[in-house]
């Protein structure tokens, strides 16, 4: 983010930061209701995701997964609250969302087919103004996706899903975020594909420290990346702990992992 | 031959208007799915205020440099007011709120000008340029070099803006614009002012050939319907070279097939528009949506 932040500090928690120097608290949601018109998906979801951490969502099919990503940015509005560093993000439209340093690489990417791969990673940078910042950033994109750089002036729409999805993810880095939310990247890709994309979702996370929150089928590939994990079924967050912690837990792994112990 | 290329350019110069009110039709469209019958209306109005202006003794490049901007400032006022409450409802709502603001343009311009007609200058100098044999009117060169030119500047500003870049990415995917961050109201708000911009260059343009009154522009606005829908609604390329082919065959087909004549020269615009429906729905240069069952 180019724009000063402004946040109330005096909203922030007490004792919240760590001993480490990363925030605990960094994305606090609380007790989140949401849903779309008088179907009510998520009843209550109360998660804290500390700076710099990868924090994986799992769950079935339907059950509430890219609802609770939707109602972070502000695509579907809620009930509760959702603050990132302090600052209260629930209510607020996801242009304000997306200012305040949350990038969401949505469900089937959000490409803007007809436009070029540098266009689209440009308009990742659209709410900042330091010219060179941007450059510099779509140099380090390109470092992170080497494959991008082979393709800047190619219609977005004519990429693979693989480097598709990289070049959402790479939109979304354009804005320097200080969370990113990934809806399912793995979706529709090959396992190799899929595989690599994680590692490079891994060295982002570690080289730049950006928190990441991501929506998972695939729980394997999840768990490997991430620090802490949630179980979400039926609107409900009903396991959470360690990545470690839920890889070893039975339920999960019969439920999700695919095998049993 | 010589006589033939005189009647060519005329009707470039008479498509070149159709064309800046065609692409005002495609610029909203694109961005809202809005297709704004109200446009030439909205045209006819600025063009009124160009004529206040004038009246009052002001320069004409500079009435207007003032309209325009009014005109830019109107149709933001538009979008914000009247358009961003029926945002995303039925097709058939926008159709009758457009309908509805071109009744009420249309009668606000003759209750405050009345419906008498009245003179509009010519910017451009009387005679003609001579070149072998063929004589081509000043005006209709000048209304060629100023559509010519809008048309250039709107195509720097989409291509190397960021206004541009963002306008065509709200234009692509709203969502995915809102995502990182572009202000989408604003940025439809602004397309509808720009829109409102290009339109008025087509009814100052218009109106020195024809006379200022408030039903100036529905001949015009059919012809410019038929322009969109041969290039393609969503292709603002297509509503100009569409504009200009419709200015030429409506022009060609009034003077050598007899039986069309100047009195039947307005049916060519709805052959035209009848005839791509049925065989390119999607005009010369818009993109076929095919959707998945």
């Amino acid at each position: 983010m180019s724009e000063p932040e402004n946040g109330p500090k005096a909203e922030e928690e007490q004792g919240a930061v760590s001993a480490a120097g990363g925030d605990r608290d960094f994305l606090v949601v609380d007790d989140l209701h949401a849903g779309y018109g008088a179907v009510r998906v998520l009843h209550g979801v109360s998660l804290r995701v500390g700076e710099g951490e990868i924090c994986a969502i799992l769950g079935p099919n339907g059950a509430g997964k890219t609802t609770l990503l939707r109602a972070l940015c502000g695509m579907v509005r809620g009930r509760g609250s959702v603050r990132l560093d302090g600052t209260t993000l629930s209510g607020r439209s996801p242009d304000t969302v997306a200012r305040r340093g949350v990038a969401h690489v949505p469900e089937g990417r959000g490409t803007f087919m007809p436009l070029t791969v540098e266009e689209n990673l440009r308009l990742g940078a659209y709410a900042r103004r330091n010219r060179a910042e941007v450059q510099a950033d779509l140099e380090r994109v390109y470092g992170h996706f080497p494959v991008l750089k082979e393709r800047v002036k190619q219609a977005a729409g004519s990429l693979s899903g693989g480097e598709q999805q990289m070049l959402a993810i790479g939109r979304a880095l354009m804005s320097r975020p200080r969370v990113l939310l990934l809806d399912e990247p793995s979706l529709g890709l090959a396992p190799m594909v899929t595989r690599e994309l994680f590692g490079i979702v891994r060295s982002i996370n570690q080289e730049e420290r950006t928190t990441v929150v991501v929506v998972e089928q695939n729980a394997h590939l999840a768990l490997d990346i991430a620090g802490q994990a949630h179980v979400l079924e039926s609107g409900r967050i009903v396991l959470s702990g360690s990545a470690g912690e839920i890889k070893a837990d039975e339920q999960v792994a019969q439920s999700y992992l695919g095998y049993r112990i | 031959m010589a006589d033939f290329v005189q009647q060519f350019v005329g009707g470039l110069g008479a498509g070149a208007i159709y064309a800046s009110l065609a692409l005002a039709l495609v610029l909203i469209y694109q961005f809202t799915g809005i297709v704004n019958f109200a446009q030439g209306e909205l045209a006819m109005f600025a063009t009124y205020i160009a004529w206040t202006f004038i009246d009052a003794g002001l320069p004409f490049w500079l009435a207007l440099v003032l309209t325009l901007a009014i005109s830019f400032v109107g149709g933001m006022l538009i979008e914000r007011v009247i358009i961003r409450p029926v945002e995303g409802a039925p097709e058939l709502t926008l159709v009758i709120v457009t309908v509805g603001l071109f009744i009420f343009v249309n009668a606000a311009a003759g209750w405050i000008w009345s419906f008498l007609i009245k003179d509009f200058p010519n910017p451009f100098p009387g005679g003609a340029l001579q070149a072998g044999g063929v004589s081509l009117a000043y005006s209709t060169l000048g209304v060629l070099a100023v559509v010519g030119g809008v048309m250039g500047l709107l195509y720097l500003m989409f291509r190397y803006t960021k206004i541009g870049l963002g306008m065509r990415a709200v234009a692509t995917n709203p969502e995915s614009a809102r995502l990182v961050g572009i202000r989408v109201g604003w940025t439809l708000a602004f397309g509808w002012g720009l829109a409102a911009l290009v339109g008025a260059v087509s009814g100052v343009l218009v109106a020195p050939l024809l006379f200022l009154e408030p039903n100036m522009m529905g001949g015009v606005l059919i012809y410019a319907f038929a322009a969109a829908t041969l290039g393609g609604f969503d292709s603002p390329l297509g509503a100009v070279v569409g504009g200009l082919i419709v200015g030429v065959a409506e022009t060609l087909a009034g003077s050598y097939v007899d039986f069309i004549g100047s009195d039947l020269k307005i049916g060519v615009p709805l052959a035209i528009i009848l005839g791509v429906l049925l065989l390119r729905p999607q005009g010369l240069f818009g993109r076929a949506v095919v959707e998945r069952a």
